[in-house]
Parts: C-alpha cells; sequence; structure tokens
C-alpha cells in the first residue's frame, strides 16, 4: 500500500492499517520509512523535477489572507511552483460540487482523481490544505491513480501521502526552496 | 473567524476561478443594509442551484441570502429534502444535519458559538422543508422553542416531501391527492404558525416568496428578533410546481394566487420583539 500505483479502493484508513504512522516532530515520512527532513524533502524535490505534469494543489489555508502566516506562505507556494516549474490547480474549498468540476481549473476533495486523471499529473503537492480533506483527497488519490503525492503539513503530517513533510511553515518552506535549486543543479536543469 | 477569510492571497488569485474571485470582489459582506435590491449588481451567494427550473425554493433561497445581514458570520442548519441539494452552492458556513434534528443541531450550534465568541454576533439559521420542520422533526422544532433557543427556523412549505416523489405531508391540505397519497389526504393541514406562537417563538410570519422585499423584511426582523430575545419562525409556500403539475414558469402565479387565501401575509410578534424591530427600524437596518 505504501507503494505507488493504484491501491483500489477501500473504506479503511489503507496506510493506517498496514501500520503506517505519522512521523514524529523533525523527521519526515516517506513511503513507509521515517526519514530525516532533508532526504524527503530532496526526494520530493526529485518527483516533482521527474515526473509527468507536476502540480501544486493550495488549500483555503495559503490562498487565503486571514493572517500574515498565510500571506507569508502564499508567497512562498508560488516560489516553489516557480522554482519547480510546476503547475497551481487550487482546492478553494471542499464543498461537493454539482454538476462538474472543471478539472483543468480546480480539485475538489471529493473526486480529486478526476483532475489528477484529467491533467495526468504524475507527482503533486498538497499545502494549506484542512488535515480532514487532506486525509480524504490523498485516500481517494491513493486508491484510484498512480500519482506520486507529497503532503506539505503546517500539523502532524498525513500518513496516506507518499512523502509526508510536518510542521511546515515559513523556515521550512523557504528550506524545501533551497533544498529544490540544488537538487535541479544535480539535475542538471 | 475573521472577516479575511474572503480575502484572497494577491500570489495566488491568478489561479482562482473568477466566481470564487467575484465573491471577495462583488458579494455584499459586511454591510447589514444589504438586501434584494442589490441582487442584480452584486455576486450573489448563491452560485448556481440543482432544483427543478423554476422552483420556488430557488427564488426563496435567492432572497433569503441577499437579506441576511451578517453573512459572514451566519450558520445555516439544514436537513434532507429538495432543499439540501443547493446547500453545496451557497458560499456560507452550512452544516446539513440528519432528517428532522435540524433544530437540536443548530441550538447546540449556537449554544457554543456564544460560549466560544462571547463578544461575536453569530446568526444561527435552520432551514428546511415541510416534512422535515413539521413530521419527522416536530419534536426538534417544538422543543427549540420550548427552551427558548436564540435561532431562526425557515420552514420551506411545499405541501409534500418533494425529494421522495410526493407523500403527503403535515402540511399537505385536506383532501389533496399525491402520487404517494392516492387517497387524498385525510386530516387537515397543521397550523405551525399557530403553534408556533403557542410554543414561545416571539417572532412568527406566514407569507409566499412571491414579494422578495416582503422576505427582506420579514427575515431580517426573525434574524434580529432572535439575536436578542428567543426563538423565531418564518413560515414561506414555496409550491412544488413539479408535484402539483405546474409549468416551469407558473410558480409565482401559484403564490401570487395563494397570497390572497391560505398564504395571506401573516405576522405576530411578542412586546419584546417589537422593541428590537423598532429600534432596528430606527437604526436603519430593516
Ligand atoms: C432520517 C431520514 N428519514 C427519511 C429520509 C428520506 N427523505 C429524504 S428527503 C425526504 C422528504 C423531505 O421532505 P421535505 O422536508 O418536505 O422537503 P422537500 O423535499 O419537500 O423540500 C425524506 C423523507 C432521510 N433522508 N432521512
Ligand atoms: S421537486 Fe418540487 S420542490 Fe423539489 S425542486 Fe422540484 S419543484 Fe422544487
Ligand atoms: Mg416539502
Amino acid at each position: 500500500m505504501a507503494k505507488l500505483g493504484p491501491s483500489s479502493y477501500s473504506p479503511y484508513p489503507v496506510a493506517m492499517y498496514e501500520s503506517i504512522l505519522n512521523p514524529p516532530p523533525g523527521k519526515a515520512l516517506m513511503y513507509d520509512e521515517i526519514v530525516d527532513e532533508e532526504i524527503a524533502m530532496r526526494e520530493a524535490a526529485k518527483a516533482m523535477l521527474t515526473r509527468d505534469n507536476p502540480t501544486i494543489f493550495p488549500g483555503p489555508q495559503v490562498l487565503y489572507e486571514w493572517n500574515e502566516e498565510a500571506k507569508e506562505k502564499a508567497r512562498l507556494v508560488r516560489r516553489i511552483a516557480d522554482t519547480l516549474g510546476a503547475k497551481i490547480i487550487p482546492m478553494y474549498d471542499y464543498r461537493p460540487k454539482y454538476p462538474k468540476i472543471d478539472p483543468e481549473k480546480e480539485i475538489n476533495p471529493n473526486h480529486p482523481n478526476l483532475t489528477i486523471w484529467h491533467n495526468n499529473i504524475k507527482a503533486c503537492i498538497f499545502v494549506g490544505v484542512h488535515c480532514h480533506y487532506a486525509n480524504v483527497a490523498l485516500k481517494i488519490i491513493r486508491a484510484e491513480t498512480d500519482c506520486f503525492t507529497i503532503a506539505l503539513c503546517g500539523n502532524a503530517g498525513h500518513e496516506d501521502a507518499m512523502i509526508t513533510l510536518r510542521d511546515q511553515h515559513t523556515e521550512e518552506l523557504e528550506k524545501f526552496i533551497r533544498v529544490i535549486e540544488e537538487v535541479k543543479r544535480e539535475l542538471g536543469r | 473567524m475573521s472577516f479575511n477569510i474572503f480575502k484572497i492571497n494577491e500570489d495566488l488569485k491568478e489561479f482562482m476561478p473568477p466566481e470564487i474571485v467575484d465573491l471577495e470582489e462583488k458579494a455584499t459582506w459586511g454591510n447589514p443594509k444589504r438586501g434584494v435590491m442589490d441582487l442584480p449588481y452584486s455576486k450573489e451567494l448563491l452560485e448556481e442551484h440543482s432544483l427543478c427550473a423554476g422552483c420556488p425554493e430557488s427564488a426563496a433561497f435567492r432572497y433569503i441570502l441577499a437579506s441576511l445581514p451578517n453573512p459572514e458570520e451566519t450558520i445555516i442548519v439544514n436537513s434532507t429534502g429538495c432543499t439540501s441539494l443547493v446547500f453545496p452552492h451557497i458560499a456560507l458556513h452550512t452544516v446539513h444535519s440528519l432528517f428532522g434534528n435540524q433544530n437540536a443541531i443548530a441550538s447546540g450550534i449556537k449554544r457554543v458559538l456564544e460560549w466560544r465568541f462571547p463578544d461575536k454576533v453569530k446568526d444561527v439559521i435552520v432551514l428546511a422543508g415541510d416534512g422535515a420542520t413539521v413530521d419527522i422533526g416536530l419534536d426538534c422544532t417544538l422543543q427549540s422553542f420550548f427552551r427558548q433557543e436564540k435561532i431562526t427556523t425557515i420552514c420551506f412549505d411545499n405541501e409534500v416531501y418533494a425529494n421522495t416523489g410526493g407523500q403527503e405531508s403535515g402540511l399537505t391540505v385536506k383532501g389533496h391527492v399525491f402520487k404517494m397519497a392516492p387517497k387524498g389526504k385525510q386530516w387537515d393541514k397543521v397550523p405551525i404558525w399557530q403553534i408556533a406562537i403557542d410554543s414561545g417563538c416571539h417572532y412568527v410570519a406566514r407569507l409566499t416568496v412571491s414579494s422578495p422585499k416582503k422576505v427582506e423584511k420579514v427575515i431580517k426582523q426573525a434574524i434580529y428578533v432572535a439575536r436578542e430575545v428567543g426563538p423565531t419562525y418564518v413560515h414561506l409556500y414555496t409550491p412544488c410546481i413539479l408535484e402539483i403539475g405546474l409549468n416551469s414558469d407558473d410558480g409565482l402565479e401559484e403564490m401570487r394566487r395563494t397570497d390572497k387565501e391560505r398564504f395571506k401575509f401573516f405576522e405576530y410578534m411578542t412586546d419584546e420583539a417589537k422593541e428590537v424591530i423598532q429600534r432596528k427600524k430606527e437604526e436603519g437596518l430593516i
């Protein structure tokens, strides 16, 4: 289950059923392994730089200017996208959308697979999505697609993502940008 | 919650769909004088609706959402039914309750909000169909009135269980035949507006939604009284054109017809409610 590729739908919290838990503070989760943050950041950067149609899905916590940190994080998310050369598709709210979503312009937590299928996204980053909806969406993506998922989480992380980086605030996001630049150089980009 | 929750970060604005940008730039937030007259000029809080074409409930929704004096601090609790399919399109905090439980849930939300945000005004509104309000949820509806919960209850009375295909409800009129009530209803329509008065509501109104301005006035009065005094109840006739066999453009005519008879405008208020309404009028808020 910790591997890449459709895991098929299960009503249970799949990763947790396989004893995959969130990383302890200061560490990160890569597949089913607890690793140093730096290592996970490098792997995340590599996935976003080498897989097809890398995309960042920012959620309400960074899309809206509800405090100073959110404003600063939005600026950094934009910089991450520019550095990676990734697309941005927002998850601006969590309402189920009828009759259909526009998968080129939005991603909805209730059927995130539609956006991923439509744009053939093979690597993505969740940032600023509230925990519950990130969990729901990541579980559906893991069940239905072969997209490499990365969670940049401000809290404890998401075991359903292939890489989860926890306690990510402005300082950590700045560090991630530096890591991306390094990996880019190594890849000769 | 901060009012800035509606402000989009400049760095990511270009990726937001226009309807969300419009909510920030063209919707009427922070203005208690907002009302139905803004409808042609401002961004509505309802994006689109999933009701039948011409369903009067859609008009009711638009008028109510345009009239909320404090939308940024309003929570609407709804119940299953045709109305519940509209809630995902509304740009407000809404909570979907188990069918019939809406007034109990709203009571809890209101109490917690008062405790959690003692220095903020938060309006809690229940919006549900006649089946939810007067049949399956009657217990919760009335108990919230007895307990004097400071919430506004709005009933969309289409005189039938519409969403499940036409069963009779307590608010169906005697003798009416529906697809799943083939013998015709054998009992009278429940006079819920009177029961609301007897159960302790401080403001009660019964009307159709044929007149947008009247709906606005009633909704504002009900909300202001609920804020300060106690439970209020608004009964709106929103005929189910599908189940009574009318065309899409017949809803308004049906409401105008009943304006003169069964749903003649009726309003009740206690002295405390009168005082609030008078004060709000003087402040230019109604
Ligand atoms: C606990 C529960 N019982 C029954 C139902 C089935 N149900 C769904 S909609 C509905 C009728 C709703 O009627 P009303 O409240 O009048 O709303 P309308 O659809 O007419 O607007 C019923 C009985 C349900 N969803 N949940
Ligand atoms: S079934 Fe009736 S109440 Fe429901 S949306 Fe259609 S017309 Fe409106
Ligand atoms: Mg009904």
